[in-house]
């Protein structure tokens, strides 16, 4: 059992402790910060596995992009934890029955199946033998094979992005803003209309309040 | 005793069964829902990682990158109607959202 095993065992069973506490914590908080947690002993493993760039990014963006945001969202919202835990042991044996299912099948067929041992293959991309970083090979194929697939994902984003501020964004609604399109298609007779009035006259009777235009700015008199 | 392939793929398996067990237990908690099904794409994303370093090819990470985008994206926009729910309805609680229901 060299270094590198034990290494990964250490990894795995911190990452599944954080994973279960993930999904019992009480506190949203805290199965936020187990998921960050285990966010990262993911990346350690990936660093095993050689995928250092991905290893990275997932620090990057998943512990400080995502993860912060989903801290954000779980501070913002005020949630009443009591009703939300009433029912929570309810599920638990049928949920514990699926997943030791689904571990010990999959372990049983993985295990025996997959026995490709220790044996650090060359990658062998582009046609190239020479033994190039992991970032490098990564970008060689990010950016020739799979061009059309990243601009894509820049696509996918985008449309998040906007999504995500178009799904969220409210008008106040004691707000002065004032309405673009009115305002440039305002022609100059809605602005300042002019009246000729007489010198004298009798005051209006009081029923008849004097209206105004809705794209006028200035206060108009009745004639 | 040196790792296999099969650790890495049994891992990943472990780590999917826990969050399927977490969304049976917190079928209320719309929030702990979503960190679950970032815990499923974690666990895919291993899987895709193991493959592409015992196979030899290089294509497992570029699906992994294609992933995390797609994960981002989704977290995003599930976040915001997360605020958008708790505006309306001041919960978060999975059982009141039958608003469609005819």
């Amino acid at each position: 059992m060299d270094v590198k095993t034990g290494f990964f065992y250490v990894f795995s069973l911190v990452l599944l402790f954080a994973a279960f506490r993930v999904i019992t914590a009480r506190n949203p908080v805290h199965a936020v910060l187990y998921l960050m947690l285990s966010f990262s002993q993911a990346s350690a493993i990936w660093l095993l596995l050689k995928a250092e760039f991905l290893a990275i990014t997932l620090v990057l963006v998943y512990l400080g992009a995502v993860m912060v945001l989903f801290l954000f969202v779980v501070m913002m919202l005020d949630i009443k934890i009591d009703s939300l835990k009433q029912s929570f042991w309810k599920h638990f044996p049928l949920g514990a029955t699926l997943g030791a299912i689904v571990v010990l099948e999959m372990s049983a067929v993985l295990l025996s199946g997959f026995k490709v041992s220790e044996s650090p293959k060359a990658l062998l991309v582009l046609g190239q033998a020479q033994e190039l970083s992991n970032t490098k090979e990564l970008g060689k194929l990010l950016y020739t094979q799979y061009v059309y697939p990243i601009q894509v994902a820049a696509v996918i984003l985008l449309v998040a992005m906007i999504a995500a501020i178009a799904l969220t964004l409210r008008e106040r609604k004691d707000s002065k803003a004032i309405d673009a399109s009115l305002q440039v298609r305002v022609k100059a007779a809605d602005r300042l209309q002019v009246l000729s009035m007489e010198p004298t006259r009798a005051a209006p009777p009081p029923s008849t309040a004097p209206e105004s235009a809705p794209a006028s700015a200035t206060p108009e008199v009745k004639s | 005793m040196t790792l296999t392939l099969g650790h890495f793929l049994t891992l990943g398996a472990m780590l999917f069964a826990v969050a399927v067990v977490g969304i049976f237990l917190n079928r209320k908690n719309l929030i702990v829902l979503l960190m679950a099904v970032e815990l499923m794409l974690l666990a895919v994303n291993m899987n895709f990682v193991a493959f592409s370093h015992y196979l030899g090819d290089m294509h497992g990470q570029v699906f992994v990158f294609f992933i995390l985008t797609v994960a981002a994206a989704e977290s995003a926009i599930g976040l915001a109607i997360l605020v958008l729910l708790f505006r309306n309805k001041s919960n978060i609680n999975v059982d009141e959202l039958q608003t469609l229901k005819g």
